[in-house]
């Protein structure tokens, strides 16, 4: 498994729709910290497949869901469920915190 | 997919020469040199803050060599490539757990690895300081925030805080003059702390406007931040700014919270180098090393930092070579020496 990039346009089919959870990492080219927290995404994409997917979207390309969700620091990561926004966690965190408040969500 | 180096609980048996803890600057350069060295270090890095502080910045213009300046990460990306051309092993995790005492030194990670080692070098520079407003942290990622270069971008035709008077307060404002309608800086002096270059850079931006002897009392908004309210430091006088976005850029606080009972700190928290019997970058415990942000109050240059990297390796290595292992298997070399003249 690997990351899903998701845009404007393919957010409600990809992440609002979606019959799993989805993680959505919301990033820029020229964020440091985003760097940072891009391989650890790629690695729980595959730790989580099939029960969460993990999506990137673009903040400088795609402005409509950024602004949707007020996005104002990234990395920003949103959890969705069931369409809903259930959990924000704003700036980078190490895998092992990233891991507990996954399991939490999907216990 | 990457795969992960560090997976699952398990124990390094074999006791390293030299650990690095942290990997900006000092910890890099400290790196560089201790596997020119042969020491082959293991540098923890960090599991998210790896290459530190100037992973936040854009154009450094001001590191010896690059004559045209260079952005920050590609910087702290090159310090990396460096130490590894020579030999050093990178982690990209975090030590939550370090016992510096005695003649081994362990550390553990994150992901649960420890790491045995003979020497330390601590290199685990700073972190921003806080304003100490409870808003601060529930409006982390609406409004508020500690990196200009990170979250700027989203704050295009507002108008936005700067907190603070220094030179990274007035980079802050500087960079965010390229996104905001206006940036006032709020300082609780009445002039800038700031180097004279970039003093005079803000004061000339028709973007930045000050706010003179003014203390950040509280943060407006609910879900967004919507203004801040300001105390006059001299009249006490409080008023409301409408502002979109707080950039705190108050300074730095030592990142020492793995230290704190087990090595001497000055009041403030940082490191304190140069004990009685210790060479220069020698702390308190034998073997142990400290160099960075982590014990500089004053001068917190990407330079200097890498300065007194350098001179934590140099002082490891001289350490190092005088453990009674070591002088063991040169005695020994020695030994066979004469015994081969002798005969």
């Amino acid at each position: 498994m690997s990351t899903i990039p998701v845009t404007d346009a393919t957010f409600k089919a990809a992440v609002l729709d979606s019959p799993v959870p989805v993680l959505v990492d919301f990033w820029a080219p020229w964020c440091g910290p985003c760097r940072a927290v891009a391989p650890i995404l790629e690695e729980l994409s595959g730790t989580y497949a099939g029960r969460l997917s993990i999506a990137k979207l673009n903040t400088d390309e795609n402005p409509q869901v950024t602004a949707a969700y007020g996005i104002t620091s990234i990395p920003t990561i949103n959890i969705y469920v069931g369409g809903e926004l259930v959990k924000q966690i704003v700036g980078a965190r190490p895998k092992p915190a990233l891991v507990t408040e996954i399991d939490a969500l999907l216990s | 997919m990457d795969p992960a180096p560090t997976e699952g609980p398990s124990v390094t048996q074999n006791v390293r020469d030299l650990l690095i803890i942290g990997s900006g600057p000092a910890g890099y350069t400290a790196a560089v040199y201790a596997a020119r060295a042969g020491l082959a270090p293991v540098v923890v890095a960090g599991a998210v803050t790896a290459g530190g502080a100037l992973m936040n910045t854009t154009e450094v213009e001001n590191f010896p060599g690059f004559v045209d300046g260079i952005m920050g990460p590609d910087l702290m990306e090159n310090m990396r490539k460096q130490s590894e051309r020579f030999g050093a092993e990178i982690v990209f995790d975090d030590v939550v757990q370090a016992s510096l005492d005695g003649p081994i030194k362990t550390v553990v990670t994150g992901n649960g690895q420890t790491y045995t080692a003979r020497a330390v070098i601590l290199a685990t520079g700073s972190a921003y300081r806080q304003l100490g407003l409870p808003e601060e942290k529930s409006m982390s990622g609406h409004g508020v925030s500690w990196c200009a270069t990170c979250d700027g971008f989203f704050f295009r035709g507002q108008d936005v805080v700067v907190v603070g008077g220094g030179d990274s307060a007035v980079e802050e404002a500087t960079f965010l003059t390229r996104f905001a309608a206006s940036v006032t800086l709020v300082h609780r002096r009445d002039e800038l702390r700031a180097s004279k270059i970039m003093a005079d850079r803000a004061a000339a931006d028709p973007k930045i406007r000050f706010a003179w002897n003014s203390q950040v009392v509280a943060i407006h908004g609910t879900d967004r931040v919507t203004g801040v309210r300001l105390r006059d430091t001299v009249s006490g006088d409080e008023r409301d700014l409408p502002a979109t976005g707080v950039f705190v850029a108050i300074g730095h606080v030592p990142r020492n919270e793995l230290l704190v009972g087990q090595i001497d700190l000055d009041d403030e928290g940082y490191v304190l180098v140069g004990a009685e019997g210790a060479r220069g970058t020698g702390t308190n415990l034998d073997g142990v090393f400290a160099c960075g942000d982590l014990v500089d109050h004053t001068y917190r240059q990407a330079s200097t930092t890498a300065g007194t990297g350098c001179a934590a390796a140099l002082d490891a290595q001289h350490h190092l070579a005088a453990l009674p292992d070591t002088r063991v298997s040169v005695g020994a070399a020695s030994l066979a020496e004469t015994l081969k003249e002798t005969l």
